[in-house]
């Protein structure tokens, strides 16, 4: 009794829920300007970061930028080296990731789009992939070790192109599963009424109506996943990519070394050769204790990342084509 | 009346279709998407065998028999002398652990068992307070790694959570339109700068420039590996928070500001937590996503597995540590023959790491649908 007396006496320093009906509003709005600037600041922080992060590698790299540099094969001087040998791995691990991937990718997600009921099968699937996708590069690189390197070597060679490019091709799999599925989702299921209506089968409606109006954000999805794959660097360190590569795969001798032709004229060549990529010529340079080839590994990668905007711009026109079409 | 159809020159094909044609397409359509879709199972099932299997073979290699016979001689032997048991394990020790078998019979006793070899590799495993697996006294300590991985995601975690939490909510609950479409691209930015450039800043820019501050930090430490872990990953957490934030419906911020809350009070009371499912999961896929993070640390942190012992090395995040990524890496640098002991520590520090992930990765996906405020 004497205690719900005393609750509202209003003597008694308010305590406990009612504390918070004291509306003290000064305190309370210089409190919401603290939260704020410190919103902000952890957004600048944040591009604070990236900011150093790019001035640094252009301040470093810029100036061993030049035509010998993009040329030349690794060397143990410094001033000698440069990245054709990487550039050319990476070309050729590109196309056969996108090569593999895409197929199997747009594959599997028709399926479970388009072609599957919504049985148990179909759901254990779904789980499997939004799984392999948390898994980390590495163990994908662990997996390409004993299975196409070890296993397939017969096929691949060894710690080859095609090992390499097999084991990237898995893991951005889910990526591209992904994509397709939420593009085929964005499509109106009038479309297929009206295709199935005028007797086509499911097949003929999804190849002929659905897939055109799908495809860029499919493409943008195959992109995004190759420009992860490009700067994939643990895995293919884990199946063995060689760090010291004075030579192209392939049977083209001549500058530029890089010819797509050569998967017709010479395939074992170019799918069965060791290879390095740019993310391991930048691993390689930075584990280095001459600042020299710190300089070069700038330099690798303000070229990486060229590389990667162009991707990524690509992804982004196909992303804006595909919603003004839309609207 | 249907004569007009029927006449060849009208191309009667596309009137009559060939069904059974479409059909069979349609057929090998199906089953071809079908495995394409299998493949990823085909890989679930590639990773946990090739890592299981190898793990086994790790744990049955000859090696931790002779070290359990060795260990065990004064039982073995009750009334040799310490000389004697000295000497006969030296003469052990001298045995290639592939020969183990064979060898056996100039010793005059009988080698531990497959099984029991195996047990004490398991003990050894988790038990060992050292990493020492390529020298000749090798330690499997595999919680030295685990320290380490866990010294790096934990400095990461410190960064990349406030960072990404206030950028989640200044995103969907302060930035203008305009505002947002420059920071959002900026954030897809960061997320899509490959791993082993971040490794390069952490390791050449970061940490000379924490040296100015922090004299005792060494070229390689954990400090800056993680730091920078952190902000590569902010972005993980800065989006997957943003969408659970913009879940959360708009009557409930109406509601709390009616009844006289300031912003900040409705952000802080009714906004976080109702989103809080989706941002303590995006939280966790960031700490999987940090433990799995293999080029900056193994960049920037260094590759010395500090023992777990009184001098609290492993917890010293100023100096080098070596994490489970950074150890597959360094062995997979050194071309370790296919079958040697190396070879399959890797696997079976890849096992731990993937057991961790996928623990994390399940952990996220069943604190969503436990925790999942549903507004209708």
């Amino acid at each position: 009794m004497a205690s719900s007396n005393s609750d509202f006496s209003p003597s008694q320093p308010v305590v406990g829920p009612a504390a918070s009906f004291v509306a003290n509003l000064p305190k309370r709005y210089a409190l919401d300007r603290l939260f704020l600037v410190a919103a902000w600041v952890a957004m600048l922080i944040a591009m604070a970061v990236l900011g150093w992060l790019l001035l640094d590698v252009l301040d470093q790299g810029l100036g061993r930028l030049n035509w010998q540099f993009l040329t030349s094969f690794p060397s143990r001087r410094a001033s000698n080296a440069g990245i054709i040998g990487a550039l050319a791995g990476t070309f050729w691990v590109m196309i056969i990731v996108a090569v593999v991937s895409f197929p199997v990718g747009v594959g599997a997600g028709l399926y479970l789009e388009e072609f599957s009921s919504d049985n148990w099968f179909t759901r254990f699937i779904e789980i499997n992939i939004s799984n392999l996708a948390g898994v980390p590069s590495i163990i994908y690189g662990l997996l390409g070790l004993a299975a196409f390197v070890r296993l397939m070597e017969p096929i691949t060679g060894g710690r080859s192109v095609l090992a390499g490019a097999l084991t990237l091709a898995l893991l951005v799999l889910p990526i591209i599963i992904v994509a397709t599925r939420e593009a085929l989702r964005a499509v109106p299921d009038s479309i297929r009424m009206a295709g199935l209506a005028m007797g086509g089968t499911r097949w003929q409606v999804v190849a002929a109506h659905v897939m055109p109006a799908a495809i860029s954000g499919i493409l943008t999805g195959v992109i995004l996943a190759l420009s992860r794959a490009i700067g994939e660097t643990a895995p293919l360190i884990t199946i063995g990519a060689l760090t010291f590569v004075p030579f192209t795969p392939g049977c083209t001798e001549e500058f530029p070394y890089f010819n797509p032709l050569d998967l017709l004229r010479c395939p074992a060549e170019v799918l069965q050769s060791p290879f390095t990529v740019m993310p391991i010529q930048i691993f390689n340079w930075i584990s280095r204790p001459q600042p020299a080839f710190h300089e070069n590994a700038a330099a690798a990668i303000i070229v990486l990342m060229v590389m990667l905007v162009m991707m990524n711009s690509l992804a982004i026109w196909l992303r804006n084509r595909f919603q003004r079409r839309r609207e | 009346m249907t004569a007009e159809f029927s006449t060849p020159t009208q191309k009667p094909a596309l009137w009559q279709p060939n069904r059974r044609r479409s059909r069979q397409i349609e057929w090998l359509v199906r089953v071809v998407c079908f495995l394409f879709a299998a493949i990823s199972i085909l890989t679930t099932l590639g990773i946990v065998l090739t890592l299981i299997f190898e793990t086994i073979d790790l744990f049955l290699d000859p090696f931790f028999r002779q070290a359990l016979w060795i260990e065990r001689l004064p039982d073995l032997l009750p009334n040799a002398s310490e000389a004697q048991i000295q000497a006969l394990s030296d003469q052990i020790q001298d045995i290639d652990p592939k020969q183990l078998i064979d060898q056996a019979e100039t010793i005059g006793l009988e080698p531990p068992s497959r099984i029991a070899g195996f047990f004490y590799a398991l003990k050894r495993f988790f038990t060992d307070t050292r990493w020492t697996p390529l020298f000749k006294t090798a330690d499997f300590g595999i919680f030295v790694l685990i320290s380490a991985t866990l010294l790096t995601s934990t400095i990461a975690m410190l960064v990349a959570i406030p960072l990404g939490l206030l950028t989640a909510v200044f995103l969907s609950e302060y930035a203008a339109p305009s505002v947002r479409q420059v920071l959002k691209p900026v954030l897809e930015l960061i997320a899509g700068v490959p791993s082993v450039v971040f490794g390069y800043f952490a390791l050449l820019t970061v940490t000379p420039f924490l040296q100015g501050f922090i004299p005792p930090l060494q070229g390689f430490n954990a400090l800056s590996a993680g730091m920078v872990l952190g902000i590569s990953i902010t972005p993980l957490v800065a989006s997957l928070s943003e969408d659970a934030i913009n879940a959360v419906p708009q009557d409930l911020r109406q509601g709390a500001f009616a009844m006289g809350a300031t912003k900040r009070e409705t952000i802080q009371a009714v906004v976080i937590p109702a989103a809080l499912s989706g941002i303590v999961a995006s939280i966790i896929l960031a700490i999987s996503r940090a433990v799995g993070e293999t080029m900056i640390v193994s960049l920037a942190a260094g590759q010395n597995p500090q023992p777990i012992d009184g001098s609290l090395g492993f917890i010293n995040p100023f100096i080098p540590v070596m994490t489970m990524t950074a150890f597959i890496v360094q062995v997979s640098l050194g071309d370790a023959p296919f079958g040697s002991l190396a070879y399959k520590t890797i696997f079976a520090v890849g096992m731990s790491l993937f057991v961790m992930t996928l623990t994390l990765n399940i952990l996220s996906y069943w604190f969503v649908r436990r925790f999942r405020e549903k507004y209708e």
